[in-house]
């Protein structure tokens, strides 16, 4: 996914793109409208995160004048402002959504999610593992040609999985992907959605075996 | 109701000069009466006895003392001498008038007054309740073959042209000794100009002058007098005695309205007015107007298209009373009347 | 809001001036009526008076040497034409009385050949008389005549008070006339202010617009200075809002920066402790920015409450959206929100930024202190009033502290580790008690969880 970061805050627009960056997402970060402006222009984003109060002006304009353009691409507001008092008028001005900083990575993420399924979603999005299918977005993963949806916490999970396949990812790091930071929950948690999972994937090839002492990893059986 | 009424005749009460003299004092008393009326009158006791009787049926806690006298003696008796009266009544409408003008009367209001004609009340102080016209009398006997005179032009006519049948028996008024006559003659004089003409052929035919209208009446129906002129007779008497004629001039007839006032020296004005109201409701009463032969004061009754002239309640009657205007009008009566 | 003190009225001062003005003209034409009539009705005395004693004065002649007089009858009835009064009179030759009243008096000042007129009191009465004087030749001696000639003041009276009568009943009506006029001129001249007034009055709370409507020309400085008040007003209530924005914006831009580092340093870092204490800073970030929030949240909703902007609100679509913006939150932890809606509609009247703030608030609590694989159920009902009910399968509230959840910073005493400012349902319950509605929370009926019931009156 490709996405147009436009924040005027330089620390936090860094700390976003090294954010975006762990999960493997491409972020370009502009600072004005006018910049914004030029990027929208040039390259096709699937996502644009928006800022309201920049230096050169409101964001709500850039909102309208992007509406007015006919541009499909979403756009998820970054408000910095109270819930209530903007949350008519942006998603009136055309704001797919909106979250407010500061803000859990995860639920951006889902966010990001609901307005692209929401959108009908992209059909490059799924990916196949020997005879698994999985859309990452709509959250279906097709086993053995039947299609069948995937709860969040099985589809992050997955999700990691098929990012990178046969590598060995360790429980910590799954807790992280997998549970916010408000989530107090014991490092055993993990098994009971790789559990699930495996029983999800039972009938294809792939599988996601324990490694011991080190974590899990997805593996095609023969 | 118990009765009192007594007489005490024809007395002269009168002791002494310039003292009341009355002709007749009657007392109506009532058993436990509240109040008592004085009423100086100028009509006789008979006269006026049931109009009293009918009063006191009406009012029964009321005594009353009827005393009689002449008109000049009344005005003399309230005008100089401040007799104490509750009522005057009186035929003398210019005295009357005087009286009330000169302040000698009080004011009294009430709604039996207030439904008076205007002409039957002055400052509500003079109230009429009869009206009397003065009339010709003439004896039928000595019109026989004779044409009625019906106004003044032709009775001067006949008086000029019949001589023979009118000499020594015109009867009028003495108008020095009667108050009456002198009020009809000013009016006469003021009203027609051939009353000094009529004056003349009456002192011509050598006219009798009477005092009083009684006697007058009396001499036409024994055929002393062919005719009487100016005669304000009771009703009863000109309709109950034979071989006279009444008649009313079609030119005008003078009419004497009988008032009564209440001095200055009256007890309670509430007392004598109910009097007062009682004779302003005289009309109403039908029967007593048959009796008294008073022809009552009638407030719907309306006389502007006959010849009669109510004489007017006000200061025009002051006129004939000043003394300068009496002595004229006196001396040129007297000099028409009496000729050589 | 109505001021306590007014210093009187406009309206009823002017009333009360133009009145005052009335009354005084009134009086005015009252006295001025009076002392013309008055003195018309003394000119006509005097002039009958006038004539009545010229007319004698003239029948005054002389025969062979003596002073004669034959009194005319018209003299004296021309005095009775009016009214019913008394007459005086007396005659003088040379200073003696000839006829009439000689206790008459003479006037002190006599100028031959002109008339005096006098008023004083006669025999119980006031008179008006007259002196009138002419010069009589009796055998070749000149004689001075005199004659006086008084009359009562009654019908004069009479004549006065009938007037006076008339010119109060007039001075009178004139003056309802007049007062009734000017309560209507006050009414009409007060009009623009009225209508000033209500259009003022008409304007919701946030309508800071410059009134536009015509003003008459008085008004044009109170509505310049309404304007020029409303303007700053506007620009200071912008400010303010701004500098709120701007507040929010500086604190909540260094959160997001910090929680995002510590996210993506949390990512890097191997050992368990330092990724311990980093989720505690993290976790403290999110508290503070929470309670920020709520207390925005709660500040807004009190003042909102003051002045509801009501609009009819489906309360279905209300739900609907709220638990649309939610759901992300709660897939997060895999936490179903089913939302039962009745057949019919459900319609309240309220402000639809205050309900969506309750509602959104009790959800949110709802997905916070529920764990994992859970479902929340939504249900709309209508029972002659609107109830949103929203049912969990948490830990409940326990048994002791359901009447104090609702205070301020209150929180269930099983909620410590879960972030949470406790102004969520205080939000939610002051909404509720603004629309004339209530929070209800029960436990759930049916097995485990919290009931939190919003109920509203319908529209």
């Amino acid at each position: 996914m490709r996405y147009l970061l436009v924040e005027d805050n330089q620390k936090l627009a860094k700390a976003l793109c090294d954010r975006f960056a762990l999960e493997g997402h491409v972020v370009d970060h502009v600072e004005t409208l006018a910049d914004a402006d030029v990027s929208v222009r040039t390259v096709a984003y699937d996502m644009i995160l928006l800022d309201i109060m920049l230096p050169d002006g409101d964001g709500r304009e850039f909102l309208r004048g992007h509406r007015g353009k006919d541009d499909p691409t979403p756009v998820i507001v970054l408000t910095a402002r109270s819930e209530v008092s903007d949350r008519v008028g942006l998603l009136d001005l055309g704001a797919d959504d909106y979250i407010t900083k500061p803000f859990d990575f995860s639920e951006l993420q889902a966010r990001v999610r609901a307005v692209m399924r929401r959108l009908g979603g992209t059909a490059n999005n799924a990916k196949t593992y020997g005879d698994v299918v999985f859309d990452s977005t709509t959250g279906e993963v097709v086993v053995a040609g039947v299609t069948e949806q995937l709860r969040n916490r099985e589809m992050r999970l997955l999700e990691v999985f098929f990012g990178a396949p046969g590598q060995i990812f360790s429980k910590t790091y799954l807790m992280d992907r997998l549970f916010s930071f408000s989530d107090d929950v014991s490092e055993n948690a993990i098994e009971v959605y790789v559990g699930r999972l495996r029983r999800k994937l039972e009938p294809s090839q792939a599988s996601i075996e324990t490694v011991r002492g080190l974590g899990y990893r997805m593996v095609l059986s023969s | 109701m118990r009765h009192f009424g007594f007489a005490l005749g024809l007395s002269l009460l009168a002791s002494g000069a310039g003292a009341l003299e009355l002709e007749e004092s009657r007392t109506y008393q009532v058993a436990g009466a509240r109040a008592e009326l004085r009423i100086l009158s100028t009509a006789d006791v008979e006269v006026f006895e049931p109009i009293l009787l009918a009063f006191q049926q009406q009012h029964g806690d009321v005594s009353i003392q009827y005393d009689v006298a002449s008109s000049a003696q009344l005005m003399r008796a309230l005008y100089d001498e401040g007799a104490e009266y509750d009522l005057a009544i009186s035929s003398a409408m210019d005295l009357q008038t005087k009286l009330a003008n000169d302040g000698f009367t009080l004011s009294f209001r009430s709604d039996a007054t207030a439904n008076l004609p205007d002409w039957a009340a002055w400052r509500d102080q003079v109230f009429a309740f009869t009206q009397e016209p003065a009339v010709l009398v003439v004896s039928e006997a000595a019109f026989e073959g004779l044409p009625m005179p019906t106004n003044r032009e032709g009775l001067i006519d006949l008086l000029r042209t019949q001589p023979e049948v009118f000499e020594g028996r015109v009867g009028t008024y003495d108008v020095r000794t009667s108050g009456l006559g002198y009020l009809f003659a000013t009016q006469d004089s003021r009203n027609t100009e051939s009353f000094w003409q009529l004056t003349e052929v009456m002192g011509r035919l050598d006219a009798q002058l009477y005092c009083c209208s009684g006697q007058m009446i009396r001499d036409v129906a024994e055929g002393k007098l062919a005719i009487a002129y100016n005669v304000l007779g009771s009703y009863a008497q000109l309709a109950n005695t034979p071989g006279i004629r009444t008649i009313e001039m079609d030119d005008f007839v003078s009419v004497m309205l009988r008032t009564a006032v209440i001095p200055q020296t009256a007890r309670s004005v509430a007392d004598s007015g109910l009097m007062i109201d009682f004779l302003a409701g005289l009309s109403e009463r039908p029967e007593l107007a048959l009796q008294t032969g008073l022809p009552p004061v009638e407030a719907q009754r309306d006389d502007t298209a006959t010849a009669r002239r109510p004489i007017r309640l006000g200061p025009g009657l002051l006129v004939f009373l000043d003394t300068m205007r009496r002595e004229t009008f006196l001396r040129s009566w007297v000099s028409s009347m009496e000729q050589p | 809001m109505k001021l306590r003190n007014p210093t009187g009225s406009i309206r009823r001062r002017l009333v009360a001036q133009l009145a005052l003005i009335a009354a005084l003209l009134s009086v005015a034409f009252f006295f001025t009526v009076r002392v013309v009539a008055e003195q018309a009705a003394t000119d006509t005395q005097d002039n009958i008076l006038a004539a009545s004693a010229t007319s004698i004065a003239d029948a005054v002649y002389s025969e062979s040497g003596v002073v004669r007089l034959e009194l005319p009858y018209s003299a004296i009835s021309m005095l009775s034409t009016i009214s019913e009064d008394r007459v005086f009179y007396r005659v003088l030759v040379d200073g003696q009385t000839v006829t009439g009243y000689d206790d008459l008096p003479l006037p002190v000042a006599r100028q031959p050949g002109r008339a005096v007129f006098e008023t004083y009191p006669y025999r119980g009465d006031d008179l008006r008389s007259v002196l009138v004087s002419r010069a009589l030749s009796v055998g070749n001696q000149a004689r001075q005549v005199e004659v006086i000639v008084g009359q009562t003041r009654l019908g004069l009276a009479a004549i006065s008070s009938k007037i006076t009568a008339t010119a109060v009943a007039i001075g009178v009506v004139f003056f309802i006339v007049a007062t009734a006029l000017s309560f209507l001129a006050a009414q009409n001249a007060m009009q623009p202010l009225d209508r000033l007034a209500a259009s003022v009055a008409r304007r919701g709370p946030n309508d800071l617009r410059p009134v536009t409507a015509a003003t008459p020309a008085e008004l044009v400085p109170l509505v310049g200075g309404l304007n020029s008040f409303m303007a700053r007003l506007r620009s200071a209530l912008t400010r303010s809002e701004d500098l709120i924005a701007e507040a929010a914006h500086r604190v909540r831009t260094p959160l997001a920066t910090v929680r995002t580092q510590a996210e993506v340093i949390h990512r890097q870092m191997e050992r368990p402790q330092n990724k311990k204490a980093l989720r505690e800073m993290i976790r403290a970030v999110d508290e503070s920015s929470r309670s920020a929030g709520q207390l925005l949240d709660h500040a807004m909703v009190t003042f909102r409450s003051d002045q509801l902007e009501t609009e009819d609100i489906n309360a279905a679509d209300l739900l609907r959206d709220v638990v649309d913006r939610l759901g992300p939150t709660a897939e997060l932890k895999d936490i179903s929100v089913h939302l039962t809606l009745p057949s019919g509609r459900c319609v309240v009247r309220g402000d639809m930024i205050l309900l969506q703030n309750a509602v959104r608030n009790v959800l949110d609590n709802a997905i916070k202190y529920s764990p994992a694989d859970t479902d929340i159920v939504v249900q709309l009902t209508n029972d002659g009033a609107c109830r949103m009910a929203f049912m969990d399968q948490g830990r409940g509230f326990g048994e002791a502290d359901l009447a104090s959840l609702t205070q301020r910073f209150s929180r269930g005493a099983n909620v410590d580790d879960v972030v949470g400012s406790g102004l969520g349902l205080t939000i939610a319950d002051d909404v509720a008690r603004a629309h004339g509605g209530a929070l209800e929370i029960t436990s759930n009926t049916e097995g485990a969880g919290a009931c939190v019931t919003l109920v509203l009156p319908l529209a």
